[in-house]
């Protein structure tokens, strides 16, 4: 097990009293995974993930990253564990006083490694973020998509076994945090690395994690496969985050609007997992019920571990053909979800 | 012409004077700018959060700072007569002011050397920390370099208000300009020595204020 958090809990002290940051965590990690906690600012998933490389202290129980047990290690132990578990962050965190190519042989010095060694290492890295050209620029002649990659490339340097990333795309435009994204994935890919990220955006999660917990004060409260957790959410928090992604504030509004329009048949929400959504089901439907459909909208989204899709469809016909027709889509691997009789 | 609108101007002494100001301070700005380096870390280390973080030592350096910090110059030379005396054996010439001098203005470049290090991102730091640096290595690799145009500034500063303060030691004995256009000029009543003293002290605080300014901006890479 690449990390093993058991029984974690963070107590903070201040003016107004003990503030419970995280209480009752237990998380196993595999090596080569991506691990994704979602949660909105003040879950403690900050927390957290500052516990896996000893930047926070749990108050009680145990952390152990690439066999380190971080929580119980100090001085130069604690430091040669840090720079196996290395960490990106939301708002870069670059010396500006230092180029491209200095940031990302900073943790070299750091380890101290020779300079011949430094230099060799940081054309490496530098090919592998694709910042070619970029090496001699300070930061601040960067954009929010560059600076993260020299974050990736200067946290990739000491060649570490676990990649903490905490809300790392957080601060980028959509477009700038697929590429940011894909770039992890591809690591993870090419270099085995196990993954460990924070996020509020269910994008992030669906785009790049294996798993995924859902933590809400405190606590995990949800955790599974993230196809799982897309495909039947079980918190009312999950839910709310998986809809982030499946049904985006204008679905919700054109869905209210079709209401109105129809008032015979039925509308009802298809959700497809994995193979399920590449089967010709309307085609079935039409075929061998005699209703019309009509679709109103739909989205697959790609997740590590398969597809996942929605579909939005309108029935009408005789009430008995669409009893039929829906009793039909509950013996195929698809969800059903009658959102109104209109 | 110059002689004919500074008659009573001894070039020779002019120079001598010029001299041993420029020797002051450049003496003092350099222990000034190493000490207030130190206690200005000692102050940010230890402050609450950081890596140090004391209270009771934060406390004691941030009173002595203030004292020293609050008490006049011309005060200070003479309360430190006695410590000038066994150092140097005379409280007469330059270098019987550099305590004084040092004295009295390292506090005060302590404190900006404190204001630009907690201006350094927090997040910087702890990056750092999360790569496994040492205490040191940080303070090397990361608190001075980040602050370094603040550092140099703020000596540039500090190095202005000593070519000052150098005046006023002058006057109780330690030579330079500000001795020559008291002793030379205001004394003897010799308006134009009083004069080119000036002007060759702005000089010099035009000289170094224009080197701080050059300096700051080809370092500051923000």
């Amino acid at each position: 097990m690449m990390i093993s958090i058991k029984n974690v809990k963070k107590i903070f002290s201040t003016k107004q009293g003990k503030v419970t940051a995280v209480t009752d965590v237990n998380l196993e990690i595999q090596e080569g995974e991506i691990f994704g906690v979602i949660g909105y600012s003040g879950a403690g998933k900050s927390t957290l993930i500052r516990m896996l490389n000893g930047l926070e202290l749990p108050t009680e129980g145990s952390v152990t990253v690439a066999e380190n047990q971080v929580s119980h290690i100090k001085g130069t132990k604690l430091r040669k564990a840090r720079q196996e578990i290395s960490m990106i962050f939301q708002h870069f965190n670059l010396l500006w006083s230092r180029t491209v190519r200095e940031n990302i042989a900073f943790p070299l010095e750091i380890a101290g490694v020779p300079k011949q060694k430094r230099m060799q290492r940081v054309d490496e890295l530098i090919q592998l973020v694709g910042l070619q050209g970029r090496e001699d620029s300070y930061p601040s002649q960067l954009s929010g998509g560059q600076k993260q990659r020299v974050g990736i490339a200067r946290a990739l340097a000491n060649n570490p076994k676990v990649l903490l990333c905490d809300e790392a795309t957080s601060a980028l435009d959509p477009q700038t945090t697929d590429q940011i994204l894909e770039l992890l994935v591809d690591i993870n890919k090419r270099l085995g690395l196990t993954i460990v990220l924070i996020t509020h955006e269910m994008h992030v999660i669906r785009k790049i994690c294996h798993r995924v917990a859902v933590m809400e004060a405190g606590k995990i409260v949800e955790m599974g496969s993230v196809l799982e957790v897309f495909k039947n959410p079980q918190q009312p928090i999950t839910k709310r985050f998986v809809q982030q992604v499946t049904e985006p504030e204008e679905t919700k509004e054109t869905i209210e609007h079709l209401l109105t329009e129809y008032h015979s048949g039925r509308v009802v929400q298809l959700t497809f997992i994995g193979e399920g959504a590449e089967k010709p089901l309307i085609t079935d439907l039409i075929r061998n019920f005699d209703i019309t459909i009509n679709i109103l909208q739909g989205k697959i989204s790609q997740t590590q571990n398969g597809a996942y899709g929605t579909l939005f469809i309108h029935l009408d016909g005789d009430e008995s053909e669409i009893i039929k027709a829906i009793d039909f889509i509950n013996t195929k691997q698809v969800g059903l979800e009658v959102i109104s009789n209109a | 012409m110059l002689n004919q609108w500074f008659p009573n101007v001894r070039w020779d002494k002019m120079w001598e004077a010029t001299n041993e100001t420029l020797y002051m301070t450049g003496i003092s700005t350099l222990a000034t700018f190493i000490l207030g380096i130190i206690l200005g870390l000692l102050l940010f280390l230890t402050a609450k959060g950081n890596l140090w973080q004391n209270y009771a030592i934060n406390k004691v350096i941030s009173a002595i700072v203030n004292i020293f910090r609050s008490i006049p110059f011309i005060i200070l030379i003479v309360l430190l007569i006695p410590f000038t005396k066994l150092i140097f054996g005379t409280m007469i010439g330059e270098n019987a002011a550099l305590p004084a001098l040092i004295i009295g203005s390292a506090p005060f470049y302590a404190r900006m050397v404190e204001i630009g290090l907690r201006e350094i991102d927090k997040g910087v730091i702890e990056a750092a920390r999360s790569m496994g640096a040492k205490t040191s290595t940080i303070i090397w690799k990361v608190l001075i370099p980040e602050s370094l145009p603040a550092l140099v500034s703020g000596i540039t500063v500090t190095a202005i208000s000593l070519v000052s303060f150098t005046a006023m030691a002058g006057v109780i004995g330690a030579g330079g300009l500000g001795n020559l256009a008291y002793l030379e000029g205001f004394q003897r009543g010799r308006f134009d020595v009083t004069l080119m003293a000036t002007i060759m002290v702005l000089i010099i605080v035009f000289i170094i204020q224009f080197i701080g300014d050059i300096i700051t901006n080809k370092i500051d890479k923000r």
